[in-house]
């Protein structure tokens, strides 16, 4: 049984068709990664995904709790970094109190942040911020983690963090849907990798059969993502 | 009249405009957040009532609003005005004025919030009144801190306004005293006390704006 399932969804913005019948399944333990050119759609079936926006058209078949990681964090600024991740477990969840501070240190360990659960989110970096919010997610252990382009609003020199943690957590099995422009990441940590073109799925596979894709759109994306590379 | 027969007197005068000035803000901040909760209503009747109300609030002398709270009840109803009624009056017109200006301060600040902080608490599950209680409000307040630093020192000087109903507040006082008494003096107290008052204003409300500036 899959844990999450999206078929063929459709969404226009004021009769601009983004989607055009869009169907995904993510297995448990699953990496999904979604690629694609600026304004293919990936944004907006992340958040239809995730109930930030409701589909025309099309089904969702949710066998889990969705977690989301934003491009731009979204921490809340007036609660300590402690406190953005314990809030919605205790104020949502309303899981006990000893539990919940005892996951949120750990999860600030393995995101090395063991040292900032006092600090506010404008002391710390945007991939320190990132951490955070990865942190916050995966605190209400939901079964599937979405990830909207969680290294776009970093500098350069600080994607690496985030995708270290990314892949440490692909190492513990979480069932992940990550949309990226990190190429070679999406390549290297996705078990199931969808193209996404002009609101359709152009391509889809392992990460060997779309990145070896003869599909003319793939093709010139990925030519000139390597154009932009060097 | 000695210098301290007359500060005894507009003394009283400044416990009356004290207590319109804490009464005011009492009874108009909370009736600001419901008019700013109407004002961005999904429900246009309710919007279009409510942008009606500042509208007029805002488009007219609050001297004026006085005066129709006071005299309205005999004009429109025929209902005998007592002596009495005329502090209760002062402070439902202010009430009403003040909450028209509050509801926009507001509404500025919940509008400037970006949009993020809304879908970051939806997706972790929060409930539309906790996002609001609890993620918003908090930021809210802290952005709208100087905007209302001004109209609660617009407050404290438009507490002379109650003067049109003969209430004996400060500046009631220090006009009858001038008049009598054919002297200034008064009203160099009065300034002094409406200074004063202000300036303990703007140092409690800085203290409020050092409070909230452990984050950014």
């Amino acid at each position: 049984m899959s844990l999450f399932e999206m078929k063929n969804i459709t969404k226009s913005f004021e009769g601009q068709e983004v989607l055009k019948g869009i169907s995904l399944t993510v297995d448990k333990g699953q990496v999904l990664g979604i690629i694609g050119p600026s304004g293919s759609g990936k944004s907006t079936l992340l958040r239809i995904a995730t109930g930030l926006e409701k589909a025309d058209g099309g089904e969702i078949i949710k066998n889990g709790s969705v977690g989301l990681v934003f491009q731009n964090f979204n921490l809340f600024p007036h609660y300590s970094v402690m406190k953005n991740i314990v809030d919605a477990p205790l104020r949502v969840q309303k899981r006990k109190k000893e539990e919940v501070y005892a996951q949120a240190r750990k999860l600030l360990a393995q995101m090395g942040l063991a040292d900032k659960e006092k600090s506010y989110p404008f002391q710390l970096s945007g991939g320190q911020q990132q951490r955070v919010s990865i942190a916050r997610a995966l605190a209400m252990n939901p079964d599937i983690l979405f990830f909207d382009e969680p290294t776009s609003a970093l500098d350069p020199e600080l994607t690496g963090e985030i995708l270290k943690v990314i892949r440490q957590l692909a190492d513990d099995h979480i069932t992940m849907v990550i949309v990226t422009h990190e190429m070679n990441f999406a390549r290297e940590i996705s078990d199931h990798i969808l193209f996404m073109d002009r609101g359709v799925v152009a391509v889809e596979g392992s990460p060997q059969e779309v990145f070896s894709s003869e599909h003319h759109r793939m093709r010139e994306f990925l030519g000139k993502f390597h154009q932009g590379e060097s | 009249m000695t210098l301290e027969t007359m500060i005894q007197q507009l003394g009283s005068g400044m416990v009356v405009s004290t207590e319109i000035f804490f009464l005011t803000l009492l009874f108009s901040l909370p009736l600001g957040l419901l008019v700013c909760f109407g004002r961005m209503s999904r429900f246009s009747l309710l919007r279009w009532l409510m942008s009606a109300y500042i509208s007029v609030m805002r488009g007219t002398p609050l001297m004026l609003q006085l005066m129709v709270v006071y005299f309205g009840p005999y004009f429109f109803f025929g209902i005998s005005i007592t002596r009495g009624y005329s502090m209760v009056a002062v402070l439902i017109g202010f009430a009403l004025n003040y909450a028209a200006y509050f509801a926009e301060i507001y509404r500025g600040g919940i509008e400037s919030m970006p949009v993020g902080q809304y879908e970051a608490a939806q997706v972790l599950g929060y409930k539309r009144p906790q996002t609001f209680l609890h993620i918003i409000l908090p930021q809210v307040i802290k952005r709208i801190l100087p905007a209302v630093t001004n109209e609660v020192i617009t407050l404290v000087k438009d507490t002379s306004l109650a003067f049109v109903l003969a209430v004996a507040e400060m500046f009631t006082i220090a006009k009858q005293i001038a008049s009598s008494q054919t002297t200034m003096m008064p009203f160099v107290i009065a300034a002094i006390f409406y200074y004063v008052f202000n300036l303990l204003v703007a140092v409690v409300m800085g203290k409020f704006e050092k409070m909230l500036s452990y984050y950014r």
